[in-house]
C-alpha cells in the first residue's frame, strides 16, 4: 500500500513540475534576436572556429551584440565582411584584412601515412583519400580552417598561401599620397 | 550622302594640307547639319604616328633563337598542348588545341623542335609566369603541306567559321576574342552589317594603317569572306581621317574587288573612335545598350587585321602565326612596323629596331591610352599585341595625384557618359558597391578621364582595381555558398551514419536475442 502512495505522489509531483516547466517555456520564453538567425545563415557554416568562437552561431551572436567586428571570419574574407557590415549597418574597417592572404591546405605526399584522421575532421570534405592511401586536398573546397594541420600525426599537412596566377591577379589599389580626398 | 563627295576629293590621291582642311571642315558641317550622330566624350591626344606611319612593314625580322608560345593568349580557356617535348614540328602545325566553346588553338610560327613546356613570364601587366610552349626554330622555316587554292565562296558559312576557329584567329585589335565565336554569334543573330574597324585611334600605333596601305586587296577579300561566313550583305570599313592614304588604297581595292558590298567611310580622328560602340554609333546611328552587344543592334565588328588573317586562313589555309606589330617610342632609334612571329620576345623586336634600354622609362604593350605597362620586355609577343613602345622619361607623365577639384572634365571626356569623379570618390572611400550605381561595370577603361584630369588622378587605375576587387568578392561569395553546402552535406551525412549505425546495432541486438528465444523454445 505504501508503495502505491509513493508512486502516486511522485507521479503527481512529476506531472506538476512538468506542467510548470512546460508553461514556463511558453510564457517566459527568451525572445532571440531574429537577426542572429539571419547572420548565421550568411556565415560559412563550417563551424571551423577560426574566429575564436566555438561555431558559426556563437560568432553570429557576438556579431549582433557588437562584441566582434564584421571582419571576424577568415574564410568569408572581405566579401563576407562587407555583407555583414551592410546587414548590421556598421562601419567597416577593412585595413586589418588587407594583408590577409588566402590560404589553402597542402599535403607533403612523402610524409602522408594515410591515417585518415584529417578526412574525418575536414568540415567541407575537402580532403579525399582512404586509410593507408595518400590523401589529397581539393583546393576549391578548402576553407583554410587548418583543423587538419592540428590533427596530422606526421605534420605533412601545411597551410600554404594560394599561388597567384593570371586568373587570380588583380590590379592593386593605386598608391597615392592623398587620403580620402 | 555627304561622304560621296569626299570620295571624289580623295580619289586624286593628292593629300595636301588644303584637302585635309576641307575634309575636316566637311565633317564639321556634316555634324552641324545633324547627318551624323553626335559623338560623346573623347579626347584628342597627340597622334605621334609620324615615326612609323610612312615606313613600310618590315618583313625581314630574323627568327629569334627561341619562340615562347603562351597557351593562354586569348579570351576564354587556355589551349591544351598536343605535342610533346622533343617533337619536331613544321611551320603552321597545330601545337595546342582549343578547350571548350570559347578558346583558340595555337600553331607553330616556324619549323623546329618543342624545347619545353614550362611557366614563362606572360605578356601581362603583372608578367606573372604562365604555361608556355617553347619552340626552338631549326632555321628551315618549312611549312606543313598547305592545301591547293580554296574557293571560299564554295564553302558553307558554317565551314568558314570552323576554319577561322581552327586557324586560331582571335581579334587582332587587342581584345583577342576568338573570331569564330563572334562569327557564329553574328550568323545566329542574322546581323545586317559587318563593321570593320580601321580606326586605330591609339597614339603611336600604325600597324592597321600600314596593313591597309600595303595589303588593302587582301583585307577587302577577307571582308568578303567574312560577309559570306555571316550571310550578311554589307560591310563598312571605318577609317579615321588622319589615315588618308590608307583610305585611298582601301577605296580603290573596294571599288575593284569589293563587289559593291564593301563601303569605306571616313570617321573623325579622335580618341576613342575605335571603341566598337562609338564606331557603331557614328557609322550606323544605332546605340548599343549598356549591357548589350553589338549584335543587339544588328552589327558585328572586326578589326582590319582580323580580316587579313581570315583571308590568309581561308584562301591559303595558313593559321594565325604572325602579326604586324608597331615598335615605337622615344627610346627606339628606328621605329617601324614589323611582321613578327607570335612568341617572339618583345625585347628582340625592340632590339631589332635598335632601342636604348637605358633611356627607356616605361615599356608599354599596346597603345599608351589603353595599353598595359610591362615590368620588363622579356615577355613573348601574343596574338593581341598591336604594339610595343619603349617610352622615354619625357613621354611618361609623372603621376602626382592631387585632390579632386570637381572640375568634371572627366565627365565631359567619358565616351560612355559616366561620372568618373563620383565613382573614384566612392572607390577611394572603400565603398565599391556604391561605385557600381554610377556605372562602374560600363567603364571601358579607355583612359580618357585620366588623360584630361588636371589633378592627375589615376582614375582608370582605380576603376580597374575596383572591378578586380569586386570580382574577387563575387568569387569569394560563390565559394562561401558552395563550401557551406558541402559543410551542411557533411553534417547531414554524419547524422545519417549515426542513425544507420544505431539501427544496425538495434538489429544486431534483436538478432542476438532471437537465437536465445529459439533455444528456449527448443
Amino acid at each position: 500500500m505504501t508503495i502505491l502512495f509513493a508512486a502516486i505522489s511522485l507521479a503527481a509531483l512529476g506531472m506538476g513540475l512538468g506542467f510548470l516547466l512546460g508553461s514556463a517555456s511558453r510564457y517566459f520564453k527568451v525572445e532571440e534576436n531574429p537577426l542572429i538567425d539571419e547572420i548565421e545563415a550568411m556565415m560559412p557554416g563550417s563551424q571551423c572556429g577560426q574566429c575564436a568562437y566555438p561555431g558559426c552561431r556563437p560568432a553570429a551572436e557576438a556579431l549582433v551584440s557588437g562584441e566582434a567586428p564584421p571582419t571576424l571570419c577568415p574564410p568569408g574574407g572581405k566579401a563576407l565582411a562587407e555583407r555583414l557590415a551592410n546587414k548590421l549597418s556598421i562601419e567597416l574597417d577593412l585595413s586589418g584584412m588587407g594583408d590577409m592572404v588566402p590560404q589553402v591546405a597542402w599535403i607533403d605526399e612523402s610524409l602522408c601515412i594515410g591515417c585518415a584522421r584529417c578526412i574525418k575532421l575536414c568540415p567541407t570534405d575537402a580532403l579525399v583519400g582512404a586509410p593507408k592511401m595518400i590523401h589529397a586536398v581539393v583546393a576549391d573546397a578548402c576553407i583554410a580552417c587548418a583543423k587538419c594541420v592540428e590533427v596530422c600525426p606526421t605534420e605533412c599537412l601545411k597551410m600554404h598561401p594560394v599561388k597567384v596566377n593570371l586568373r587570380l591577379w588583380r590590379w592593386p589599389k593605386p598608391e597615392t599620397a592623398l587620403a580620402g580626398a | 550622302m555627304a561622304l560621296i563627295d569626299m570620295h571624289a576629293l580623295w580619289s586624286g590621291k593628292q593629300f595636301d594640307i588644303q584637302s585635309l582642311l576641307t575634309g575636316k571642315r566637311f565633317d564639321l558641317n556634316a555634324l552641324l547639319k545633324g547627318s551624323q550622330p553626335k559623338i560623346r566624350g573623347g579626347v584628342h591626344p597627340e597622334p605621334r604616328k609620324e615615326a612609323t606611319a610612312d615606313r613600310p612593314i618590315d618583313t625581314g625580322f630574323p627568327l629569334p633563337p627561341m619562340l615562347y608560345l603562351a597557351l593562354w593568349q586569348h579570351v576564354g580557356k587556355p589551349a591544351e598542348p598536343v605535342v610533346k617535348v622533343g617533337d619536331k614540328v613544321l611551320k603552321g602545325q597545330l601545337l595546342a588545341v582549343s578547350q571548350g566553346a570559347v578558346s583558340a588553338p595555337i600553331h607553330a610560327p616556324t619549323s623546329g623542335t618543342v624545347a619545353d613546356i614550362m611557366d614563362f613570364p606572360s605578356a601581362h601587366p603583372s608578367a606573372l609566369p604562365t604555361p608556355t610552349l617553347l619552340l626552338e626554330p631549326d632555321g628551315e622555316d618549312r611549312w606543313v603541306s598547305l592545301p591547293e587554292k580554296i574557293d571560299p565562296f564554295s564553302l558553307s558559312p558554317e565551314e568558314i567559321s570552323l576554319r577561322v576557329g581552327a586557324a586560331g584567329i582571335v581579334g587582332l585589335g587587342g581584345a583577342a576574342f576568338p573570331s569564330a565565336v563572334k562569327l557564329n554569334l553574328g550568323r545566329r543573330t542574322k546581323i545586317q552589317t559587318l563593321l570593320i574597324n580601321g580606326g586605330e585611334c591609339e597614339p603611336y600605333l600604325t600597324c592597321d594603317d600600314r596593313l591597309m596601305r600595303e595589303r588593302a586587296r587582301i583585307i577587302v577579300d577577307g571582308i568578303l569572306i567574312m560577309l559570306h561566313g555571316l550571310g550578311a550583305q554589307k560591310a563598312i570599313v571605318g577609317i579615321e581621317d588622319n589615315k588618308l592614304e590608307a583610305y585611298a588604297t582601301m577605296r580603290t581595292a573596294a571599288d575593284e574587288i569589293g563587289d559593291g558590298k564593301v563601303e569605306i567611310a571616313l570617321v573623325p580622328s579622335f580618341y576613342p573612335m575605335g571603341w566598337d560602340k562609338q564606331l557603331i554609333g557614328y557609322l550606323t546611328g544605332k546605340e548599343v545598350p549598356a549591357d548589350g552587344r553589338a549584335t543587339d543592334v544588328g552589327v558585328l565588328m572586326h578589326n582590319v587585321g582580323t580580316a587579313y588573317a581570315v583571308q590568309q586562313a581561308i584562301r591559303h589555309g595558313k593559321p594565325l602565326i604572325s602579326r604586324i606589330v608597331t615598335v615605337s617610342g622615344g627610346a627606339v632609334d628606328f621605329p617601324r612596323n614589323i611582321e613578327a612571329p607570335i612568341g617572339a620576345p618583345l625585347a628582340s623586336l625592340l632590339a631589332h629596331c635598335e632601342y636604348r634600354p637605358d633611356d627607356t622609362a616605361r615599356y608599354v604593350m599596346g597603345g599608351p591610352m589603353m595599353g598595359d605597362s610591362l615590368p620588363h620586355p622579356n615577355v613573348p609577343l601574343v596574338k593581341g599585341t598591336c604594339g610595343i613602345l619603349a617610352l622615354t622619361q619625357a613621354e611618361v607623365s609623372a603621376t602626382n595625384a592631387k585632390s579632386c577639384i570637381r572640375c568634371s572634365r572627366c565627365v565631359t571626356a567619358c565616351p560612355v557618359g559616366l561620372q568618373p569623379l563620383e565613382m573614384v570618390a566612392r572607390i577611394r572611400a572603400g565603398q565599391l558597391e556604391q561605385s557600381l550605381k554610377f556605372g562602374l561595370k560600363d567603364c571601358i577603361s579607355c583612359g580618357s578621364c585620366s588623360y584630361v584630369c588636371p589633378s592627375e588622378i589615376p582614375l582608370v587605375h582605380y576603376f580597374k582595381y575596383a572591378n578586380g576587387e569586386l570580382l574577387t568578392r563575387d568569387q569569394a561569395n560563390h565559394k562561401a555558398e558552395q563550401t557551406k553546402k558541402l559543410a551542411e552535406e557533411k553534417l547531414a551525412r554524419i547524422e545519417r551514419q549515426k542513425q544507420e549505425a544505431a539501427a544496425a546495432a538495434a538489429l544486431r541486438k534483436a538478432a542476438a536475442k532471437k537465437p536465445k528465444i529459439t533455444e528456449q523454445a527448443a
